[in-house]
Order: structure tokens, then sequence, then C-alpha cells
């Protein structure tokens, strides 16, 4: 008797348990809920509220810091930031899914269309990485790089260095990286080849060509170091000043856009992210606009 | 008070099991619902007959990911099954009680690691090893196929080792006893008696194998092409899903939920044919 009584008690124990945790579980989704879209009234006006935005990954790092630091600045300010990929951000900002969208390359044509307010916060290069042992390749031509990634130059005695396979190291379909590289490299005729070695991000490319004397790919800026070498590219080495003078000639803006007028809060986001303040979070990983 | 509370058990009890079919389910029209319009557009042969894999142009055939998964997965099951289950008849039949209270904790943990730590085992160790040995890039068949069949080692060694400890004790020694060997015994006695359970455990395996994604996306190369030996670069299914989704739109996404697709159909018929198997092994 006392032996069910007892397992039966520890069975209840257990769904009581269960329930309470669904509750709680509930409980915390509604409070969350309600904090993001309360809005105290009598406080200073304008400043209060949410900002979602949603885009590139590339950028998202960079949202990232504008908007603890808006929020830091701003109390009672929430600005959540996803990612997605840049056609996915210019999507969302047309059809208003987020308030603004995020893209790390310009706008094509049929996306220029939907007529969005395009601000450019930073601008990011694109550098060509080798192995650091690769001593043979310190220049090469655009036309080169372009040849290279397209499989028609597959050794590296073609651009003087040993006889030895290229491996050429690219991003998927649909990176923001990947369709800037081929926006300004590839051009519209040359196709990046399927026998490319494919890997999912930029640390993903650097650990890749850092670890294969072989290897060739591009990389994003805020992603080099002394593990891979900057190769120049017709001439001009891959830094800030030669970017901002506009003379090394893979670069790329990294764009917020939004649809119609900006709502105040929006439009506080978007002059903290060109002001001094905003510019100085740049300034630390890429290139500032002003 | 008891009926009452025996209702309740046997109702959570119930709901639990419908929850977990529900799930499935849920997961499956998901799947279909955004992969079906697309397939149903660009055509279900073209899908899975194309070579070309170019999103940015239109192009989405899948066939050199559907070989490379089977690539992957059969180089995974050569590699590992022999080991596991020579492991497994070591742990179950030779080694003393000891020794094998000191293994066991030792592959569970293998089963423990989280797959992009294997992934960069893999990328670091295997990747590297294959580059030196074979002077070639090192992303390949055989670098993928090397890590699945490590990973598959815990599943495939637990679930053996159960079945050969599972045949009963009278056979093994009824077979002494007539003079026959211990491997004899091994051989002709106790594997045979515990295929079914043997069966289960290298199609666990090859369900993780295929399913894997983290780790292979690290080593595998992903190209889309066929690869034309094993030290070519691949692309499985599962690593299209994930190397893509995150900027995929459109069509290029829906084509990404129709791989999902193809995955599907693809285990559910494996399934079916082992439990085919299974049965006819038994019977």
């Amino acid at each position: 008797m006392f032996n069910t009584g007892f397992k039966s008690k520890w069975m209840l124990l257990f769904i009581v348990t269960m329930l309470a945790a669904l509750v709680v579980a509930g409980c915390g989704g509604g409070a969350s809920d309600t904090g993001a879209k309360d809005q105290e009234p009598g406080a200073e006006t304008a400043l209060k509220g949410t900002l979602t935005t949603a885009g590139s990954t590339s950028v998202q790092p960079l949202s990232e810091e504008f908007a603890q630091a808006f929020m830091a600045k701003y109390p009672g300010t929430n600005v959540m930031v996803q990612g997605g990929g840049s056609s996915q951000g210019v999507k969302a900002a047309n059809e208003g899914v987020a308030d603004f969208g995020a893209s790390s390359r310009n706008l094509k044509d049929e996306e220029k269309a939907y007529g969005l307010t395009e601000v450019v916060v930073c601008l990011d290069g694109i550098a060509v990485v080798v192995h650091p042992e690769n001593k043979f390749v310190e220049d090469l031509s655009i036309e080169d790089v372009c040849k290279v990634f397209a499989g028609e130059i597959t050794n590296w005695k073609e651009l003087g260095g040993p006889d030895s396979k290229i491996m050429a190291v690219t991003r998927e379909a649909g990176s923001g990286t990947r369709g800037a590289f081929e926006e300004m490299v590839m051009g519209k005729d040359a196709k990046i080849s399927d026998t490319a070695i494919v890997q999912p991000s930029n640390g993903g490319v650097h650990q890749a060509v850092a670890g294969d004397k072989n290897a060739i790919g591009y990389l994003s800026m805020g992603y080099l170091d002394d593990k891979v070498k900057t190769v120049k590219v017709d001439g001009v080495e891959a830094t800030v000043d030669n970017i901002k003078a506009g003379t090394y000639k893979i670069s790329r803006p990294f764009i917020y856009m939004y649809k119609g007028e900006a709502s105040p809060l929006l439009q506080a986001f978007m002059d903290y992210c060109l002001s001094d303040e905003g510019q100085a979070i740049v300034a630390k990983h890429y290139i500032t606009v002003n | 008070m008891r009926r009452k509370i025996e209702w309740l058990i046997e109702k959570s009890l119930l709901l639990s099991a419908i929850a977990g079919i529900l799930i499935v389910m849920l997961i499956a029209v998901f799947t279909f619902l955004e992969g079906f319009p697309f397939l149903a557009k660009y055509g279900v042969t073209n899908f899975i007959t194309g070579k070309v894999w170019g999103p940015s142009y239109g192009e989405f055939g899948i066939l050199s990911m559907i070989i490379g998964s089977f690539y992957v997965t059969v180089g995974a099951l050569i590699i590992g099954v022999p080991i596991a289950v020579a492991c497994a008849i070591f742990l179950a039949e030779m080694a003393p009680q000891r020794l094998a209270r000191l293994f066991r904790p030792i592959i569970e943990l293998l089963a423990g690691i989280p797959t992009v730590v294997y992934g960069f085992f893999g990328l670091i160790v295997i990747v590297g090893f294959i580059k030196a040995h074979f002077n070639v890039p090192g992303f390949s068949v055989l670098a993928a196929s090397l890590m699945l069949a490590i990973m598959i080692l815990p599943t495939v060694i637990n679930i053996s080792e159960d079945a050969i400890r599972a045949v009963p004790k009278h056979y093994k020694e009824g077979s002494l006893a007539l003079g026959a060997t211990h491997w004899q015994t091994i051989r002709y006695v106790i594997l045979p008696c515990a295929r079914s359970g043997l069966i289960s455990a290298i199609f666990l395996g090859m369900g993780r194998a295929i399913g894997e994604t983290m780790a292979v996306i690290m080593v595998a190369g992903n190209t889309a092409l066929i690869p034309g030996s094993v030290l070519d670069p691949v692309r499985t299914l599962t690593i299209n899903i994930a190397l893509e989704m995150g900027y995929a739109y459109g069509d290029h996404s829906s084509s990404l939920f129709a791989t999902g697709i193809v995955l599907f159909v693809l285990i559910i018929c494996l399934n079916a044919l082992v439990m085919r198997l299974k049965r006819r092994v038994t019977d």
C-alpha cells in the first residue's frame, strides 16, 4: 500500500513539474512579447520602440554592434538584428517584413525598381588571398583572377609559379561576398567554375586557404590576417586608403534600405550609423564612408 | 483515486506518443508544402537527373548530390562497419570484464562529441593527412567517408554488442561442447543468430551517415560535381541544404526544400528496404 502510494506520489510530482514547466514557458514568451512592444507614455517622445532588420550575414556583425551601441545610448529602444542574406534583406525591406533591410552588394536593376531609400553605411573590400608560403604570386591582373576562378587557368605555372594545380576556393551560391566578387571580377560573361571548392563562410575560406599551399580564395577585408597572404590586384594593394580612393577595384558597399518615409526612430538609427560615433564602430573592421 | 491516477498516466503517455508522431508529420508536411510547388514547376525528372547546379542562372540539378550522398555513405559503411562489428565481437565475447568496462564508456563518449568538433578534427587531421600523402587538396569523398566512419562507430558498436549478447548462452555452449573452437562458434553460431540485430546496427549507422551535415560540410569540399574518384571533392544532399539555405530566396530556397523532399523519400525507401531485409533474415 505504502509502496504504490509512494510511486504515484512521484508520478504526480512528475506531472506537476511538467505542467509547471509549461506554464513558465508560456509566461516567459508572453512577458518578452509585451516587453518588446510596451511603449511607456509620457516619457520623452520619439525614441521609444522596436526596430527590426534582416539581410546580409556579412553586414550582420556590424548591425549588431550598431544596435547595441544605439540601445545603450537610447534606453527604451530595441533593435533586433536578423540574418537571411542580402536578397532577403531587399525583399524584407520592400515587403515591410522588417523596418529596414541590409545588403552587402549593390542592388540589382530589378531591385532598384522597388524604389527603396538606400543608405551606404560603410565600404568593405574583397581581398584575393593565397597561402603565405606562396612566394611567386604578388600581383595579379583582374583578368587573371577571373580566369583562375573560371577554371581557364588551372596550374600555377601559367602564373609563373611551380607546376602544381591551383585549388580555387569560393563561396556558396547566394552569398553576398560571392555576388559582389562575381559582379566585380567575373563580369557578365564568366562564371565561377564548378570545380572550385565551396566553403560556407568567410571563416571557411580563410581556413581552407591557410591550410593549402596551392589555394587561392577571396575574403572580406575584416578576415585578413597573417595566416593568408593578400595579393595585389592590378598592382593595387587591398588597403583602406586604396579603397577610399577608388583605386582598388574589388570593393562593395554595406547598404541599409527602407521603403517610404522613415519613422523618427528609424531616422535616428540611420543618423546614428552615419554619425562620428557610428563611423567609429565601422572603423574598427571596415571602411568609413565620410 | 488510484484508478484516476492510472487513467491520467495512461493518457499522458498516449499524448506523448501522439506528439512524437505529430512532429514527424508536421515536418513532412512543411517540407512538402515548401518544396512541392517547385518540383511541379521544374519537373521531378529534371531535378533528380540534372547534372548542373547553378541556382543563380536557373539550373537546379541534384544528380551529383544524390550520387555524392551515396558514395560518402557507402564509403563510411565499408570503412566503419568491419571495425565496429569486430569491436563489438571483442567486447561481447573476448574482452575480460574489466577491460570491457573500461572500453564501453570511452566508446559511448565518442557518441557525445559534437559534430562540429568532428568536423574540425576532420578538417585539420584527415584533410591534412590526405593532402600530405596524395598531393591533392584533401577535401574529398575519402575524407568525408573516413570521418563518418568514425562517427558511426558508437552506434554500430553498441547495437551490435547488444545483439551478440542477446544470443542465448546455450547455443554457444552447445557449439563449444561439439568441439568447435571459439572463433568457429562466433563465426558460424553467434554471428548468424545475431544478424537481425547486426542489420539494425548497420542501418542506424547508415542513417546517421546519410543525415550528417555539419561535419561533412567542413571536409567534403562541397563542389556540385559527380566525383570521379575518392579523392575528388563532393557535395551531399544535406550539405546542399545547409550550405545555401542562409542566402537563398525564391526558387533557390524552394529548390533546397525540394532537396529535403528527395532526402526524405530516399530515407523512407531505405527504411522500408531494411525492414523487409530484416524480416527475411529472421524468418
